[in-house]
């Protein structure tokens, strides 16, 4: 049973050490240069501070925040004066769950959210916990879903708002916001909703899916990082939030601070730009995806897609590639594709993704995982390139793998006794 | 975060993959780690009449320095007697490898596969 000890992983088979691939979308996109473009000259020429009332430099650069605030609006289906612009979608979760928890607390103290929330809303809840708040953390089923009978369970007479994301950083997963939105407003609870992976890629109407607060950003959706916004709903109900930044009260006094004038101009490009080419975009972009995923299941064994297929954005699928490790599968590419693991050795915690462990995978899927986020400049090419560097490392680190040969030998790996480390 | 030169040798060109047959008498194998944490190295050894290393094998499910850190333990564990494969300390690996403090327990995981593949050929030759 000896066998070959040579194992070469071939790098350089087409081109393989030139071309650069990005299929991390999810994390971060590139600013598309009709945005850079607009962005321009409030850096140089119409550089006033939106807040100075009495010149035409401020004149010029509160045109600027108010046309992007209409654009910005206009996407989610919200009014022009309930955006507030902040820093990102971290700030506006931020801004969203402490000052609705600071403004509220006469009315209650208890609030519902799910395990499988960005870390923007989870730390948020877990400070407002050590304030005083009760936080329900709803479980996700195997599908990435929240059962709505359990949400409806949970809401008692101190419940004051809702949480739960739009779609999913790591799976994609489509939560059932309206019919949320349908269970929050007939039991008088706010609901708020982290929509950063949605907006601007699938259609996000804010009053007709019942969402009082949003949080959201440019950078997710081709404009500038450093921007982002809260929606907070003026007209039934009337939300309040109390600020979490105070100074010279701009922005309704929610949040005080200077405008980032170029970026808030950027973000409302990014936002009319995508309401126009998010339905072309999506379409070519779930073929894509599809191939990709068909592609690899077809030329691989043993791999499993994580979440709901049905209910998830059209640009992303999560996948495990079992008895693989994630990291020391991205070695085999990653000077080429830019991709994001479920695997510890990614994160700064050591731990294994808790999304997906929500979901009910095992740790050892989890650091197996791989997900792929697609963007607009995603060519077919790219992904047929992406298909067979995936295939190449996958069975590079399956002929590495001892767990992968006892698999192969019909070893029942639960039968052995690991030593944990 | 970067890996030094010799981890991408060992990840791109890896030493000794392979599996010896664990039946016979004058092999030990060594199974530490765990698909939970992320990491499983086999590493083997054979062992010749003269107390020898003759030969080293490894797989490893784990990132790329546990592979390094692997492939690099049965380079070194080739030609020496058991007494000293029993020297080789973890830090000698993270050295070697320039590993990072976050990797320094792929290190002490090949240390511990060689241990316990030296355990194993001993009980086997009641040693």
């Amino acid at each position: 049973m000896q066998r070959n000890s040579v194992i070469r992983l071939n790098l350089n088979k087409n081109n393989m050490s030139n071309q650069r691939i990005y299929l991390d979308n999810n994390a971060t996109t590139p600013c598309d240069s009709r945005v850079v473009d607009a962005m321009v000259p409030y850096f140089t020429k119409m550089f006033g501070n939106a807040a100075s009332r009495n010149h035409p430099y401020g004149w010029e650069a509160e045109d600027g925040v108010d046309y992007a605030r209409e654009q910005v609006a206009q996407l989610i289906g919200a009014d022009p004066k309930e955006i507030i612009f902040t820093s990102g979608a971290t700030e506006a979760d931020n801004l969203a769950i402490k000052g609705v928890f600071e403004m509220y607390a006469r009315k209650g103290n208890h609030f519902i959210t799910c395990t499988t929330e960005h870390k923007a809303v989870l730390d948020a809840f877990q400070k407002i916990e050590k304030l005083g708040a009760e936080v329900t953390y709803l479980e996700v089923q195997r599908d990435g879903l929240i059962n709505l009978d359990d949400l409806q369970n949970a809401i008692t007479d101190k419940t004051v708002m809702v949480s739960i994301m739009f779609a999913n950083n790591e799976t994609g997963v489509i939560q059932p916001v309206k019919q949320i939105g349908e269970i929050c407003a007939k039991n008088g609870v706010l609901f708020m909703s982290d929509i950063t992976q949605a907006a601007g890629k699938i259609p996000v109407d804010v009053k007709e899916m019942g969402i009082h607060l949003a949080a959201f950003t440019a950078h997710k959706m081709y404009g500038p990082k450093g921007v982002g916004a809260l929606f907070v709903n003026r007209k039934k109900p009337r939300v309040k939030v109390t600020a979490q930044m105070d100074g010279g009260g701009h922005e309704r006094g929610m949040r005080s601070g200077t405008l980032n004038v170029p970026s808030i101009v950027g973000f409302g490009k990014a936002a009319e730009i995508a309401m126009a080419e998010m339905e072309q975009d999506a379409k070519r972009l779930s073929k894509l995806r599809d191939k990709l995923q068909a592609a690899l299941m077809e030329q691989l064994e043993e791999v499993v897609i994580n979440g709901n297929e049905e209910h998830r954005m059209p640009h992303v699928t999560n996948m495990s590639f079992k008895h693989v490790e994630g990291e020391g599968l991205m070695m085999t590419f990653n000077q080429n594709l830019a991709l994001s693991s479920g695997s510890a050795c990614t994160s700064a915690s050591l731990e294994p993704s808790y999304v997906l462990k929500a979901l009910g995978l095992g740790d050892d899927l989890a650091h197996s995982s791989l997900r792929f986020s697609l963007g607009k400049y995603t060519t077919e090419q790219e992904i047929d390139q992406t298909i067979e560097w995936i295939a190449n490392g996958v069975n590079h680190m399956r002929s590495l793998s001892p767990i992968w040969e006892m698999f192969k030998e019909g070893i029942d790996l639960e039968s052995i006794e690991w030593s944990e480390h | 975060m970067a890996y030094s030169d010799k981890v991408l040798d060992h990840f791109k060109n890896p030493r000794n993959v392979g599996t010896l047959n664990k039946d016979n008498k004058n092999v030990g194998t060594g199974l530490v780690g765990a698909p939970e944490c992320g990491d499983v190295m086999r590493l083997q050894i054979q062992v010749n009449d003269e107390g020898l290393i003759e030969d080293a094998k490894f797989k490893t499910f784990g990132c790329g320095s546990a592979i390094a850190s692997s492939s690099l333990a049965t380079e070194w564990l080739k030609g020496k007697t058991i007494d000293e494969a029993l020297s080789i300390d973890n830090m000698d690996i993270v050295e070697e490898l320039a590993l990072p403090p976050v990797k320094i327990h792929c290190s002490v995981l090949a240390e511990d596969a060689i241990k316990s593949a030296i355990n194993d050929y001993k009980e086997k030759n009641n040693q």
